[in-house]
């Protein structure tokens, strides 16, 4: 296992600007997730750190190598795809032999067998192992392929949304089961998504990408409970953080443009009178959609609330987040 | 009773039936207008009104396939029919001298039709796959470019063609005619198998360099398998082409690498109006194109949507 | 607008019953959702009742009026099928009126419509543009303003959300319910993931292997569920299992546990043998001085709440505690449950025993 640096990473399609000099440290044994919307440039450094693409300008490192003129092959790493990862002609077995049987490797057939045995029991599907490739449900390929990054020693595992075409269950399972497989394998993992929820629950360390650039990199508590940026408080929290102009609470430091308050922020029964809008019961919890002079707010209450849409409740900030005009965080 | 609303009717079904079957029988007709022609006579092959069941013989087939000589009652008693043809031979009041030029230029049809289309797909799949995958320079041009090839009809440059294959020393040989037909097919080849190949999505072989295998490699053992629906596909309308081609067969070739389109209609020539011969030459004719597109009929279903309908 | 009702409503595919004779009733301006995993039998209800589909027996009522046999253009309903599904040859203007030309009505009269559509979907601005260059999101409320535009009695949807990221179905998801609380239209809803059906529906339907489950407002399902597959399928994580043999008396208010004794609400049922104690993660409370103990396996932290796991001697569980508290991986804890929200299966046949906190919801079946 290894170590995957970054240093200043610049990429550019065409004219648009992919990366933005992009540093990044990924440790031995991390697993680091990167988090953004469609665009931010998630995949585009996985891609780079595979050598599928070359950077523009800057470098990759692994394990202190410079990957300048090193191979995809060469670098001896494992890429789970979003999708398309899994070989339609052939049967689970041949894909997960795949990696295996490849020229820098060429394994003995008697370890593949063994190698993909053992793989097969972890992620439950040994009695699918002779099917055909597409045979199978959405879940059983993405562990297949999930599976194919598994029967070999890979330097780091690279994974590209490989959660976000499964329905809501199986996500849940699969994230415990990639948590449990890096516990065990020791492994350093590069995990890109855009789901908070996958980023919180498996990251050692989350990178928060907004149009290329990095803007924050720290373990998911960092971020969520002290965001440097509208940007980075906006990625993390359901319900979504509510941000408002500065001086609708009254008092506010100097230069804030913006107030920003999540659920837990957000003191009930005391303070300024807010409407209820709509109560969105979820069942573990209670969804309040307040307008507090005319702004919208979303916070959680008690399951089993009586508030009702109409009712009036008192709302006080507590220990707000402000951020300037330019959206960086004041205090 | 229980239906689905989004099913046809039985009705329905029994309308659609009854048009596919009456739109077949025309298809076939003169299918089986020229296989019945092949089992007749001569006499009965024209006769008039024409019969639709009349004895089955295979005078046609021997005449294609033989030279004979007309004998006098003497010289058939002297040489006693010794084998099955030599006895419809002598019916006739003839007698074999030796083969025909059929086999001979049905063999070069077949040399030069599956030489040019293997040619054309592997030629056409590597290029495909380089337009599909590749930073070209000038891409879209020179597949425009590619295509333009076809834009007239290939006879309109015969007289270039054929000064060029006089100085080249290409006239009337199989290497000549198969780079002919190559030339000609590439186009359409490389334009549907570039169609086929931009519909396997890349992640595919991005895993397998990932995986530890070369760019050769990971076309071979990943791209080729996926594209063989496209390739087969490719492969029958180019055999088609290729063995069909009547025009360029003429001009090109003489004695030696002559393909059967031009030889079926001298058949005719030799003693009298002989339609069972012709006939029987055109039904042997079909039958490597029939059996080449019903080997890969399941994929060429697939493909002739061109890779629409495929996830 | 229109209620519907459902009675005794079966469907055969030849020997497969894909609806096993079902009754429940959809109240008029209601937002219902048919929730369960994939081959439940919720799609073919749905189509049931659109008239796509004909049921083997029973029947449906729109609007008081039997339809069990009639054709879908008779019943006067939309359904809005995968919601991308537009004409790609005809801008927004003409694929909205697309439905109100096929019932004759004026250009005039269409046009009036068509504006009124799209003042309330916010689609005014693009009535014009071609549909081939919209973002998902125009798309989907051309979709629907296709569907509302004919004013039918009901709407059926069918997994419109499914096909698009987290993100945007969330935003999909709000606007679908912020738009029924403004038209009040029936609509019947299917669905399997079951957030979506907690979040939008005022009633959902839980079906499994072409049988209802359970029939109810969302916060009753959720807080107390019929069988235990609804107790599984509904809530993230699911609710935790607790399998024991023992016995819960007529009228008994705890169980025993191992050693521990459990305070559950007072029991209706008298049952003995294999019986399972479900619990919900965010009523297991971390309290040192709780004679029931677990093992901590992990934790997943999620910014308000943590998600503990645990390992006890009848399984394992999940626990949602606040994200401030410490908990240490393979520490002991103990483990209290809160007891008035406690409901215990009967392992044999997965069935909720009533008891005195749900029986008013169990109790209409």
């Amino acid at each position: 296992m290894a170590e995957i640096v970054l240093d200043g990473v610049t990429k550019r399609f065409g004219d648009t600007l992919a990366l933005d000099a992009v540093s990044m440290r990924v440790p031995d044994g991390a697993f680091v997730v990167l988090l953004g919307p469609t665009g931010a440039g998630k995949t585009t450094i996985l891609r780079l750190v595979s050598g599928l693409d070359a950077p523009d300008a800057g470098t990759v490192l692994i394990d202190g190598q410079p990957m300048a003129s090193v191979t995809p092959a060469e670098r001896n790493l494992a890429m789970v795809f979003q999708q398309y990862s899994l070989y339609p002609h052939m049967s689970v077995r041949e894909n997960l032999a795949f990696p295996l049987k490849s020229p820098r490797l060429k394994t003995p057939p008697d370890q593949i067998a063994a190698k993909i045995a053992a793989v097969a029991e972890v992620l439950q599907i040994s009695h699918k192992l002779d099917n055909k490739a597409t045979a199978l449900s959405g879940g059983e390929m993405q562990r297949v392929s999930i599976g194919r990054a598994l029967v070999r020693r890979p330097v780091a595992y690279l994974m590209d949304e490989p959660l976000s075409s499964l329905d809501a269950k199986l996500r849940t399972d699969l994230r415990v089961e990639l948590k449990a497989i890096q516990a065990e394998t020791g492994g350093t993992f590069l995990y890109v998504t855009h789901d908070q929820i996958e980023a919180m629950t498996m990251a050692t360390h989350i990178g928060v990408l907004d149009q290329g650039r990095l803007v924050q990199f720290g373990s998911p508590r960092e971020i969520y409970e002290n965001p440097v940026s509208l940007y980075a408080a906006s990625r993390l929290g359901q319900p979504r953080i509510n941000i408002l102009p500065a001086a609708v609470f009254g008092a506010h430091p100097a230069g804030a443009a913006s107030i920003g308050l999540r659920p837990e922020q957000i003191v009930q029964g005391e303070g300024a009178d807010s409407l209820v809008k709509r109560v969105e019961r979820l069942g573990d919890q209670t969804r309040l959609h307040l307008s507090y002079r005319a702004h919208d707010i979303v916070t959680v209450t008690d399951a089993h609330t009586g508030l009702t849409a109409g009712d009036i409740v008192k709302i006080r900030p507590e220990k707000p987040y402000y951020f300037d005009a330019d959206g960086a965080r004041l205090a | 009773m229980s239906f689905s609303v989004t099913e046809p009717s039985p009705v329905q079904k029994w309308i659609a039936g009854t048009l596919v079957v009456v739109y077949a029988l025309i298809t076939i007709l003169p299918l089986v207008w020229i296989i019945s022609t092949s089992f007749k006579s001569q006499n009965d092959a024209i006769a008039y009104p024409p019969e639709l069941v009349s004895p089955v013989t295979l005078e046609g087939y021997v005449n294609l396939f033989s030279t004979r000589t007309r004998a006098s009652a003497e010289d058939l008693a002297a040489n006693p029919p010794e084998t099955w043809y030599d006895e419809i031979a002598a019916e006739r009041g003839t007698i074999i001298v030796g083969p025909s030029r059929f086999g001979e230029r049905f063999l070069n049809s077949v040399i030069i039709g599956f030489g040019s289309t293997f040619l054309s797909v592997f030629l056409g799949t590597l290029a495909a796959y380089a337009f599909s995958r590749y930073k070209i320079p000038l891409k879209d041009d020179l597949l425009f470019f590619i295509l333009s090839t076809r834009m007239m009809p290939p006879i309109a440059v015969a007289i270039p063609i054929f000064l060029m294959f006089r100085g080249l020393g290409l006239s009337d040989t199989h290497a000549g005619m198969i780079l002919l037909y190559t030339a000609v097919n590439l186009s359409l080849s490389v334009w549907l198998l570039k169609g086929f190949i931009d519909e396997i999505p890349r992640e595919y072989e991005e895993a397998a360099l990932i995986d530890g295998y070369t760019r050769l490699q990971a076309f071979i053992k990943v791209v080729l398998p996926q594209a063989a629906t496209g390739i087969a596909s490719t492969a029958i309308f180019c055999l088609i082409f290729a063995w069909n081609e009547y025009a360029f067969a003429v001009l090109l070739t003489s004695g030696n690498a002559q393909t059967a389109p031009p030889f079926i209609p001298t058949i005719i020539g030799v003693g009298g109006q002989d339609w069972p011969a012709v006939a029987a030459g055109a039904t042997i004719f079909l039958v490597p194109v029939m059996v080449f597109t019903i080997l890969l009929r399941k994929h060429l279903l697939r493909g002739i949507t061109f890779g629409a309908v495929r996830k | 607008m229109a209620q519907i009702r459902i009675q005794n409503v079966r469907k055969e595919f030849g020997s497969f019953t894909a609806v096993a004779s079902s009754s429940f009733t959809i109240e008029d301006g209601e937002f219902f959702m048919l929730l369960g995993p994939s081959g439940c039998g919720k799609t073919t209800t749905l189509r049931m009742m659109a008239g796509l589909d004909l049921p083997t027996s029973g029947q449906i009522f729109i609007d008081g009026e039997e339809v069990g046999q009639k054709r879908a253009r008779a019943r006067d309903i939309a359904f809005v099928f995968q919601m991308f599904a537009l004409y790609p040859h005809m801008n927004v203007r003409r694929n909205i009126s697309y439905p109100l030309f096929s019932q004759g009505m004026s250009r005039a009269e269409a046009r009036a419509k068509v504006g009124e559509v799209a003042e309330i979907l916010g689609i005014t601005h693009i009535l014009d543009r071609p549909v081939g260059g919209l973002s998902g999101g125009d798309r989907q409320r051309v979709a629907l303003g296709r569907a509302i535009v004919r004013d039918p009695k009901a709407f059926f949807m069918d997994e419109p959300l499914g096909a698009l990221d987290a993100e945007f179905r969330e935003r999909m998801a709000e606007e679908l319910r912020a738009l029924h609380d403004r038209m009040r239209a029936t609509t019947v809803y299917v669905t399997h993931d079951q957030l979506e059906a907690m979040q939008m529906g005022d009633k959902i339907v839980v079906m499994n292997h072409g049988v209802v489950e359970q029939f109810g407002a969302p916060q009753d399902i959720y807080d107390w569920p019929a069988t235990r597959f609804v107790a599984a399928f509904i809530g993230a994580p699911a609710m935790n299992f607790l399998d024991f043999e023992g016995t819960v008396g007529r009228g008994a208010t705890s169980l025993r546990l191992g050693d521990a004794e459990i305070a559950i609400p007072m029991s209706r049922d008298g049952r003995a043998g294999a019986l399972t104690l479900g619990v919900r993660p965010e009523h297991i409370h971390l309290d040192p001085d709780a004679a029931y103990r677990g093992e901590v396996v992990a934790v997943e932290y999620m910014g308000t709440t943590q998600i503990v796991s645990l390992r006890t001697a009848h399984g394992a569980l999940k626990a949602r505690v606040p994200a401030g508290q410490r908990v240490a991986v393979g520490a002991s804890v103990g483990l209290r449950f809160d007891a008035r929200t406690l409901t215990v299966f009967d392992a044999a046949n997965g069935r909720a025993l009533i008891s005195a906190a749900n029986e008013k919801v169990l109790s209409h079946g």
